[in-house]
């Protein structure tokens, strides 16, 4: 019997997921990355946390993109190395089906965990306690979108030299959006106001998202394996 | 398919060589023209704006560069959208012809829209929306050229930079309504001169100067596209044939 792609989904899920977990220091260091960029702003900036509020929405949302970016890396890298990608391209199963389930376990392993921790970071920078909910969401569900864009780049990258710089360089510019209606987002829950409205289009981005960015990203990575 | 005979010459990459050398010229002639009676027509006829002064000349640089800036990525995807469909040989060279072109249509505008700032504005930069999408802009483009050059195969260059160009494609729009939404919070948008309130005198050389850019455009891709594929094709025997 032919495995679906649904069921091709969840094993590349069920797979990436453990391999992973055995190598823990890996997923840490993002995060680790996060927490030193939001402690520079209060040594460069300022240590007033009346004035750190104001600016903690861009401390919060650059350090995300940057932590993100940093991970993006190892999104295809080491599959496309040990030619797990090109079996998986082989497979006669969905490429972008398969490409997705990266994409989700990516940001289950980066996004999300991020988002979590973020009250830390957020704490330090004069967030008020009731935002912290609101600053959550608004990370978890802007990192999901810049995990979708950042898969197109990742693909893109795969076959190029200096991948690493050429892959911000792409990327930045797509994450405009993203980073534009999280922000606001973000400075809305700090100051008590109505987040709902960026949230939508950040929700909006995301589908868009879920919608092309694994069809894009499949055309990306089979270049990249010719 | 008679009607379909024209797209398919254009496949060829000989053909649309001797195409672009036939064409080159008028379109440079055509250019070169356009702009002497424009610029005439904004620097000495028309009157100098009741507000700006003679500092509003510079819209028949800034207006139509910036026009272009955007015309010409929309070209470069279209290029490399009918080269990753069609996989056209061709289409891929006037892609990766546009992105240079396009990436110093949007540093004029930027150069020029600086210069108008500081006396209009009392600053170079101020963060509009607009000057901010033309911005990522750039850097989208910085990207594109970015990506080719990056990967040494040329054909894999060809295509993954076509997918960037296509994703950018319609991110554009999203980008430019974000950036409209996240200034909206700070100011309201600086509004110029709208159409309505403009002499015709001051609309006839900005109109002919945007045909005049574009025109310019189209000589400049041509002659990029030539040098492209015979760097591209420099192993077939048409271009042994064509240079000797």
């Amino acid at each position: 019997m032919k495995t679906g792609a649904l069921e091709a989904a969840r094993l590349v899920m069920v797979r990436d997921l453990r391999l992973a977990f055995r190598k823990p220091s890996q997923l840490l260091q993002p995060l680790m990355f996060f927490m030193i960029v939001a402690t520079l702003f209060p040594l460069t900036l300022t240590p007033e946390l009346s004035r750190l509020r104001d600016a903690a929405p861009g401390v919060l949302w650059v350090g995300a993109l940057l932590s993100s970016l940093l991970a993006l890396e190892f999104l295809f890298r080491d599959d496309a190395q040990d030619g797990t990608l090109e079996q998986f391209a082989l497979s006669g199963q969905s490429l972008t089906w398969m490409l997705f389930a990266k994409t989700c376990v990516h940001w289950l392993l980066t996004g999300l965990p991020l988002a979590l921790s973020a009250p830390i970071a957020a704490v330090g920078l004069g967030v008020p306690a009731e935002a912290m909910w609101s600053v959550v969401a608004s990370l978890a569900l802007g990192g999901f979108a810049l995990s979708l864009i950042g898969a197109i780049s990742a693909g893109l990258t795969l076959g190029a030299r200096r991948g690493g710089v050429l892959l911000s360089l792409l990327t930045l510019p797509l994450a405009v959006p993203i980073l534009v209606f999280g922000a606001d987002a973000t400075q809305r829950a700090i100051t008590g106001g109505e987040i709902a409205p960026p949230m939508y289009l950040l929700g909006a981005i995301a589908v868009l998202g879920m919608t092309l960015a694994p069809l894009a990203a499949a055309a990306a990575v089979r270049i990249g394996l010719e | 398919m008679a009607t379909w005979t024209w797209f398919h010459r254009f496949g060829s990459p000989p053909w649309v060589y001797g195409f672009a050398a036939r064409w080159a010229p008028w379109f440079g002639g055509a250019a070169v023209l356009a702009m002497l009676v424009a610029l005439y027509g904004g620097l000495v006829l028309a009157p100098p704006d009741y507000q700006q002064k003679d500092a509003f000349r510079i819209v028949y640089i800034h207006a139509p560069v910036a026009t272009l800036s955007m015309a010409v990525y929309s070209t470069m995807a279209v290029a490399a959208a009918v080269g990753l469909i069609w996989r056209m040989k061709v289409a891929h060279a006037a892609a990766s012809a546009c992105a240079p072109i396009g990436a110093w249509f949007t540093v004029a505008t930027l150069a020029t829209g600086m210069l108008w700032g500081k006396p209009m504005w009392g600053a170079y930069w101020v963060w509009d929306p607009r000057l901010t999408s033309e911005l990522v802009l750039l850097f989208l483009y910085l990207g594109y050229m970015g990506l080719r050059a990056g990967i040494d195969d040329p054909q894999k260059a060809d295509k993954a930079s076509a997918v960037l160009a296509v994703v950018g494609f319609v991110n554009v729009p999203i980008i430019r309504y974000s950036v409209n939404w996240w200034n909206s919070l700070h100011q309201p948008p600086t509004r110029l001169v709208g159409e309505a309130d403009m002499d015709w005198s001051m609309v006839w050389p900005l109109l002919l100067m945007l045909l005049a850019f574009f025109l310019y455009f189209g000589w400049v891709l041509l002659i990029r596209l030539r040098a492209e594929l015979l760097r591209r094709e420099r192993n077939a025997s048409w271009v042994r044939e064509v240079v000797a």
